[in-house]
């Protein structure tokens, strides 16, 4: 924590960069994001397990990007995210760097290809749990898992802080919010509320890096990271892809490509 | 109207709870499922949750549903007809374990919804609305209900404001017509008003900051953009605090079915960049710090001054349901010591 502290004090110091967004403490035990624009306010940042937000989102938020060049504190799926980003033509790679605290010390990655090489090196797979919990999944009968999505979407307030959470639900003119024509029904009612997440999840498929804030975001906890996992495995067993591993990639499912073995598309 | 003072028993509440079933009423009370608590509909009081401090949604939902139908319309021949919701088949309502600070939190909906012209759907689901209270033995950190006029055991708002004493018994404060009428028809579940106190069963949120002296910072804080952008730059622009609080009020209206189908309204947030964009494209809230500061004036500056009532009553649901932390206690403590 204290080489954190130091190195935004004197990437601030030196002007490397103009904010450091890392995390500080917050209500209820929890941490939340902080925005340091001043080296002596570099005390006030933390890094324990507490610190699960996706800092990344803030990326994309026009009134952080206007703050300058940021240092940006990352955890293993908010690398993936920057990449992801980058592979979208999201983030140009001199608008920020990369800030990894480890067991000694805390490393600095300001290009992407050291991103890359960070996370080539990191575990980057559903965790046994996740791969189990899926697995249930997939051995419920058709019945069983429509029956449970009703009654978890039903419940969807229609909120979008799943959205708002998510460093990857950018677009400043969601599908959820286009009327001409209407492609999603607005209300929150039993179809508005599948048609809206099942849109969500499908525009994420390839794309989500599984930090698992939109599930942490859902106030009526809808386990929203069960779809992504399921979406980010099938997209890993038939293209053989995951996300947010280069700077530079072909998107999975955006992607035409000649000798597409499917029929149809050619 | 003034409080009579009663005792019910535990057994005799549950006993309420099933003759208001019987009774046809659709009862709503906190439920717990998983690790939430949320209101739900009951029809027994052992599913009801009494050790929660605060449900992830209001119970506004009674009275302002997240999406309802306003009219159905068909047209055909060049003929438009018009058919108003029948306000007769609208259920008759108990909410049943909601907070003091819920029960006053009605008062702000009335004052929204009726302003300048009633509406007469909501009017006839408040109509038909019960609301039988029970006072917080515990507050958490969020809980501010003491800095904004409220009180753990707050009457103001209640039809009837139970509180627990302790070994299954609990003092019914009988505080409207609407809760008279509802005792009168169980007087027999109901003891004598009983020597207790009261006061020492409740929780004691501390009072942290003073409403008027937010409004009165608030009044000269508005063009203060440097400020707004500071307390807003973690907020991701969400409807999460806007759809948990019990006070907010903000609709779209969608039509749906084309030529014969219905109009609807469902609920929207001063939160979300959309809300006030114009078809010309022009959008006089383009920013998140700006559409924060709508948020705060608007429950603080604009409500007490146009309705002469607060738009927030201190339930501490947006900052626990904030996907960022965004804390409004926090940040109104921060206006209320401004003072520019
Ligand atoms: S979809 Fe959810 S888990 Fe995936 S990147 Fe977005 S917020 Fe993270
Ligand atoms: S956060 Fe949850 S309730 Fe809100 S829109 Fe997303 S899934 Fe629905
Ligand atoms: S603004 Fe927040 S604290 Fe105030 S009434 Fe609404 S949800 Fe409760
Ligand atoms: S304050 Fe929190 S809940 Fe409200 S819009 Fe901002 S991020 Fe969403």
């Amino acid at each position: 924590m204290n080489a954190l502290r130091e190195k935004a004090r004197e990437l601030l110091a030196t002007k490397t960069v103009q904010v450091v967004i890392g995390y500080a403490p917050g209500s209820g035990g929890a941490a939340r994001a902080l925005f340091v624009r001043e080296a002596a306010q570099a005390g006030e940042l933390v890094f324990d397990e507490t610190c699960l937000q996706n800092l990344a989102a803030y990326l994309m938020k026009p009134e952080v990007r206007r703050l300058g060049r940021a240092a940006l504190v990352a955890r293993p799926a908010t690398l993936r995210t920057i990449l992801q980003l980058a592979a979208e033509n999201q983030l140009a790679e001199s608008s920020l760097l990369a800030l990894v605290p480890g067991a000694d010390g805390v490393l600095s990655l300001s290009t992407f290809s050291a991103i890359e090489a960070h996370v080539a090196a990191q575990d980057n797979d559903l965790s046994a749990a996740e791969k189990s919990e899926l697995e249930k999944f997939a051995a419920m009968g058709l019945d069983e898992r429509r029956e449970f999505w009703q009654e978890q979407f039903s419940r969807c307030l229609k909120c979008y802080a799943c959205r708002a959470a998510c460093p990857l639900c950018y677009c400043t003119r969601c599908t959820v919010e286009c009327n001409q024509p209407q492609w999603i029904p607005v209300p929150a009612h039993d179809l508005g509320n599948l048609e809206w997440n099942v849109m969500r999840a499908m525009h994420l498929a390839g794309r989500c890096t599984n930090c698992g804030d939109c599930s942490r975001a859902c106030p009526v906890g809808i386990p929203l990271y069960l779809l992504n996992q399921k979406l980010c495995s099938d997209v890993l067993s038939s293209f053989n892809q995951r996300s947010g591993m280069a700077a530079r990639a072909d998107h999975s499912l955006s992607t035409f490509k000649p000798d597409d073995p499917e029929d149809f598309i050619r | 109207m003034e409080t009579e003072k009663r005792s019910i028993q535990r057994e005799a509440l549950a006993k309420l709870i099933e003759q208001w079933c019987r009774e046809g009423k659709r009862v709503l009370a906190p439920r717990k499922s998983g690790d939430k608590v949320d209101f739900d509909r009951v029809t027994s009081l052992s599913e009801v949750s009494f050790d929660h401090v605060q449900t992830v949604q209001s119970p506004k939902s009674a009275v302002f549903p997240r999406v309802e139908e306003l009219f159905s319309f068909r047209s055909a021949d060049g003929q438009v007809e018009v058919r108003d919701r029948e306000l007769d088949i609208l259920p008759e309502t108990v909410v049943f374990g909601l907070r003091p600070c819920d029960a006053a939190a009605f008062a702000a909906l009335e004052a929204i919804f009726n302003w300048d012209a009633p509406d007469r759907l909501f009017t006839a689901r408040r109509a038909r609305t019960t609301l039988v209270a029970v006072a917080c033995s515990r507050a958490d950190e969020y809980c501010f209900c003491t800095s904004v006029g409220g009180g753990p055991g707050a009457v103001a708002g209640s039809d009837i404001l139970l509180t627990d004493l302790g070994q299954g018994e609990f003092l019914a404060e009988i505080a409207s017509a609407k809760g008279r009428e509802m005792l009168q028809a169980a007087d027999s579940l109901f003891g004598p008003a009983l020597d207790a106190d009261k006061e020492s069963r409740l929780a004691k949120p501390a009072a942290v900051f003073a409403a008027d002296a937010v409004a009165a910072v608030l009044a000269g804080l508005f063009a203060d953009t440097a400020f707004w952008e500071e307390q807003s730059r973690r907020c991701v622009g969400c409807g999460a605090c806007a759809y948990v609080c019990p006070t907010c009020a903000c609709f779209d209206i969608q039509d749906e079915g084309g030529a014969s189908g219905k109009r609807l309204r469902c609920w929207d947030s001063c939160g979300f960049g959309l809300f006030t964009l114009h078809t010309s494209g022009h959008n006089p809230r383009p920013l998140q710090s700006q559409r924060w500061r709508q948020r705060l004036m608007h429950k603080f500056s604009y409500m007490p001054e146009r309705q002469g009532v607060l738009g927030c009553v201190g339930c501490g649901r947006c900052s626990r349901g904030c996907p960022v932390d965004m804390n409004i206690l926090e940040h109104l403590r921060a206006i209320a010591e401004a003072r520019p």
